[in-house]
């Protein structure tokens, strides 16, 4: 039992301080003057202190379990997790235009990002396994299968945002030594899929052939022996596959899963217009100068100026009510805990620990860029939370899980040297 | 490399992040007043319209709640418009033009559909309010008179218009701001300055609340009260006496220069502008060009002064010693002031006046000998016409007196230049210029300063700039209302004094007398044209009358002017006689006369002239 002690406590640290800033702003976006109290179930507030109990029940349990435990379930729970996901179609609620929630009782869950964490364990088991050869192309797809198939279900809920995230696992299995030449063209295929979204059609074909075309250049500066052709079918096979992407979103899908992706992407939000809760978010972020307008001082926050304002845009609210000061230590604690996350990753012994621990510091890491990004103005609009201090108790107890995990496996990577 | 690939992109984020907060929220700074602009409504903080008294304490303008029925046209919801049109008292084409005007202006901010509800609708309406979704009652302060007459020294308010915008930057649309009389010579004191209220606001511009618990409000600073010198009784009895006349009384007190009573004659009760009939009622006066009840002839109109001139000719001959008390001049019925040129005069043939006579008696011709010598005394009838207008312009004459209204007229004081310009340099002599003997000629005053100089004679040598108000709570007025004393030593005053005790006591305006008061007054007849059909035209004589009482320690000194009144004694002197009975005692004794005044009526003699028939004047 003396394994409390050997904790990764700055982790801890990171976390409490961040899900308790969390609340914080939450309570100040969210605040209704003539029900101050925080402890109101019938206000996000309450609902929020709730999970955070929950979340750290939850942590408490994970902690005294076995640490092989985990690796043991993942499959498990990775099956449970695309039957969650599944069930959603014939039992799920529909909330914003996306069938992405369980509601029981009062309370909605959303089986997606618990979905991240079953990846995340899946990933790790699979990677782990002694015939897997990431660079081999049987493995590859074997991986590929694992992370597409909740994607796929995600997607066609649709919760496009979600989905998203797991893009994460890019960077697992960069790290894990799959070759250069598949990390770009996934990421490309990647970046296409999203331009070809926020962009019109023409604009995205003038962007690849202009690209192309540089990069041919490029390498015949290099080698003069470059021949043109590749790059000839890579430029159409870009374009075929950005017009599927293209026609499958306006053929095939229905008005209301555009919507959900547009307003997802912010291209077409509320009524005022694209560009509204950006704007509106820019507003109040600048607002904050130096140290902000104060606790629950903030008047576009007051206001409700910037909408989903508890939830996915809760990083104006800081930037609005503690200035530079706040927000410039929001971002300071992500990298931190991220790059702190990297670091007991590289120094675990254990194969699975170290995946799984990559995998959390990636998801996280993908969640910090986009959502801070979309709040100032840098990424495009997604809709996804900022992890430990958006308002969402599902977003909530899924990451301490995440973090709950790693914090155990952490714990145990001097015990159980190898296996 | 691949183990540092995502930290080393973290890292980098990191800073990217970083220094575009810096830039957003420490560099840039349009994003405070852009928040500012959308969150925060500044609404100003009106203190409540001063008050104003007259001398005795006694409230005449107060204000009265007002109330405007508002909509929001995004929360309106079907409604009744027949109950509606029949509680606020409007009519459906009004009320259905106004709230298409309300939508088009905006769906969210409240809109006026019907202003200034009386108090029983707002009563009534009050309780039914509940059925009309989307409209609420807007509360506004509105000026209250008690009193029905002083219109034209009050002054009113109305909204500002570009005008006022583009001269103050005080003012914002829709604002109230003083109009004429006190109300605009004092609109600072009696406005305040307004202050101001910072309100949070949310996306929709609904106000949830006050903006940092009002730490950046501004406190109004509160309205001053104003006390008039007005007596509103002799004012209001003044009104009533110039019933059906036209013309004009201006009172002052003469120890102080406090003005008693400024009337004007037709006038108009100053509640009319005030409430939804304001600007009906606004154009209904201005449109009346016959008797102009806007047109403040106390101090606007510039007549010849006639006959009460001769108090202050006299003074000056006194002063330059052309003459004595004792000096006598013969009249037979009039004389010869120049060859072939005769001035009448009613004094009976052979007569030989001295001062005294000559003044209550009125005589002409004395007033024209001892002009030509003022004139005469000097090598030039310039430098003698200067001398006498230096003297005329110590008692405020031809030139603006600097009371506390911003309206005025400097009458004319006509000087050597002015002959010079109308007939050459050394064309004129003093027969030419001898109707400024009697008042008449070229020059011309306005009632108030008719009364301002009755003021200095009746001080022996002095008078106080006349003015409206009396005192400001919590400030202080400028000193300007200064003693201003005249050329003339004041031993020479008596005689002239005693002559305007014996106009009353057996001269002309007899009909003066008031028992146990010794009134000192002169009566005046001055002639005055018009064009008719481009052609210049008679009209019947003005009747002046300026007096003072009591004679020793004089109360109030002043001026009656009734336009086409005939004769001095027939109208003026009466009423200028009832007023200070009135102010002096308390009541009035003389009933007859009081009735006599009070019925009396020229309004035939006001038609005449528009009436397009040949008519006949001094009848």
């Amino acid at each position: 039992m003396n394994k409390n002690f050997r904790l990764d406590w700055l982790t801890v640290f990171t976390y409490l301080g961040l899900v308790g800033f969390g609340i914080t702003n939450i309570y100040s976006s969210t605040y209704a003057i003539d029900q101050p109290e925080l402890f109101n179930l019938s206000r996000p507030i309450g609902k929020q202190i709730i999970f955070f109990i929950v979340s750290l029940a939850s942590i408490g349990f994970i902690l005294v379990a076995p640490s092989k435990l985990f690796e043991r379930f993942s499959s498990v729970l990775y099956l449970i997790a695309i039957l969650l996901l599944l069930g959603l179609f014939p039992f799920g609620s529909v909330i914003s235009g996306a069938r992405s929630w369980y509601v029981l009782g009062g309370v909605s869950l959303q089986p997606a990002e618990f979905s991240k964490v079953a990846v995340a364990l899946a990933v790790a088991k699979l990677l782990s396994e002694i015939q897997i050869d990431i660079r081999k192309m049987r493995s590859l797809l074997q991986v590929v299968l694992i992370v597409s198939i909740p994607v796929g279900l995600i997607i066609l809920q649709p919760d496009p945002g979600s989905a998203l995230v797991f893009g994460a696992f890019l960077f697992v299995l960069y790290r894990e030594g799959l070759p250069t030449p598949y990390m770009l063209v996934i990421t490309g295929l990647f970046l296409f899929f999203i331009l070809t979204l926020v962009y019109s059609l023409p604009f995205v074909f003038v962007s690849i052939i202009f690209t192309v075309i540089g990069l041919y250049f490029f390498s015949r500066r290099v080698n003069k022996k470059v021949v043109f052709f590749p790059y000839l079918v890579a430029i159409a096979c870009c374009c075929l596959y950005v017009y599927s992407v293209d026609y499958i979103f306006n053929e095939i899908f229905e008005q209301r899963h555009r919507d959900r992706f547009n307003i997802v992407l912010g291209k077409e939000v509320d009524t005022q217009g694209i560009g509204y809760n950006l704007n509106q978010s820019k507003i109040a972020i600048g607002s904050g100068g130096w140290d902000g307008k104060g606790f629950l001082q903030g008047t576009q926050t007051k206001g409700g100026f910037v909408p989903e304002q508890h939830t996915d845009y809760i990083f104006s609210t800081i930037g609005e009510e503690w200035g530079f000061l706040g927000s410039a230590s929001v971002v300071l604690f992500f990298s931190f805990l991220i790059l702190r996350i990297l670091t007991r990753a590289e120094e675990q012994k254990n194969k699975f620990s170290r995946i799984y621990a990559y995998s959390v510091a990636s998801i996280l890491f993908v969640h910090f860029v986009i959502n801070i990004g979309m709040s100032i103005g840098v990424v495009p609009t997604i809709g996804i939370p900022l992890p430990f201090i958006s308002y969402g108790g599902s977003s909530l107890l899924a990451f301490s899980c995440l973090i709950g995990i790693y914090l155990n496996l952490d714990a145990n990577r001097l015990n159980e040297t190898s296996f | 490399m691949r183990i540092y690939f995502l930290r080393g992109l973290t890292v980098l984020i990191a800073c990217v992040f970083l220094s575009s907060l810096f830039q957003l929220q420490v560099v840039n700074t349009n994003y405070q007043t852009m928040s500012e602009n959308n969150a925060v409504l500044e609404i100003a903080v009106y203190p409540e319209r001063g008050f104003i008294y007259d001398r005795n304490g006694a409230l005449l303008v107060a204000n009265q709640p007002a109330y405007d029925i508002m909509i929001i046209p995004e929360n309106v919801s079907p409604f009744d418009t027949l109950a509606f049109c029949r509680l606020a008292g409007i009519n459906k084409k009004r009320l259905l033009s106004n709230l298409k005007k309300a939508r088009q202006y905006s769906k969210r901010l409240p809109s006026v559909v019907v202003n200034q509800i009386s108090k029983t609708t707002y009563a009534k309406l009050q309780e039914q309010m509940w059925k009309f979704k989307g409209f609420f009652i807007q509360k506004k302060s509105l000026r209250e008179y008690r009193i029905d007459h002083s219109a034209n020294v009050l002054g009113y308010v109305s909204e500002v218009n570009r005008n006022d915008l583009k001269n103050d930057d005080y003012y914002r649309l829709g604002e109230i701001i003083g109009r004429q009389g006190v109300e605009h010579y004092y609109e600072k004191q009696l406005r305040g300055t307004k202050g101001k209220k910072f309100l949070q606001k949310d996306r929709f511009n609904r106000i949830i609340g006050p903006y940092k618990e009002g730490t950046y409000d501004i406190e109004p600073i509160p309205a001053h009260d104003i006390q008039l010198t007005l007596d509103q009784e002799l004012q209001a009895y003044g009104e009533e006496l110039m019933q059906n006349k036209r013309g004009g009384i201006v009172a002052i007190e003469p120890s102080t220069g406090e003005v008693l009573a400024l009337v004007n004659a037709p006038s108009y009760d100053p509640s009319i502008l005030v409430g939804r009939k304001r600007s009906e009622n606004y154009r209904k006066l201005a449109n009346d060009t016959l008797s102009k009840p806007l047109f403040d002839r106390g101090l606007l109109a510039q007549y010849p002064p006639g006959s009460p001139f001769k108090t202050l000719n006299a003074l000056i001959a006194l002063q330059e010693e052309v003459i004595t008390p004792k000096t006598k001049f013969k009249c037979n019925r009039g004389h010869y002031y120049a060859r072939g040129a005769f001035m009448e005069c009613h004094c009976p043939r052979g007569s030989r006046n001295d001062l005294l006579e000559g003044i209550y008696k009125s005589c002409n011709t004395y007033f024209s000998n001892t002009y030509k010598k003022i004139i005469e005394k000097y090598e030039t009838p310039e430098k003698g016409l200067d001398q006498w207008k230096e003297h005329l312009k110590s008692f405020g004459l031809g030139n603006y007196l600097g009371y506390d209204l911003s309206i005025g007229r400097p009458g004319h004081v006509p000087g050597a230049s002015y002959y010079n310009r109308i007939y050459k340099e050394g064309q004129w002599k003093s027969p030419t210029i001898i109707s400024n003997a009697i008042g008449q000629g070229e020059l011309l005053t306005t009632p108030i300063q008719l009364a301002n100089f009755t003021a200095a004679i009746a001080n022996r040598g002095y008078y106080i700039t006349p003015h409206f108000v009396r005192k400001i709570k919590g400030d202080s007025i400028q000193k300007k209302f200064t003693k201003k004393i005249t050329s003339i030593d004041p031993e020479h005053f008596d005689v002239v004094i005693d002559g305007m005790q014996k106009v009353v006591e057996r001269g002309t305006a007899r009909i003066a007398r008031i028992k146990g008061i010794e009134v000192c007054g002169k009566t005046g007849t001055a002639e005055n044209f018009t064009r008719i059909d481009g052609k210049r035209t008679q009209l019947t004589d003005h009747s002046i009358f300026i007096a003072f009482a009591p004679k020793e320690d004089p109360k109030i000194a002043l001026a009656v002017f009734i336009e086409n009144g005939y004769w001095g004694a027939r109208w003026a002197a009466p009423i200028a006689s009832l007023m200070i009975e009135n102010y002096l005692t308390g009541n009035v004794k003389r009933k007859w006369l009081e009735k006599q005044m009070l019925e009396g009526s020229l309004t035939q003699e006001y038609l005449k002239p528009i009436s397009g028939k040949p008519f006949t004047i001094n009848e």
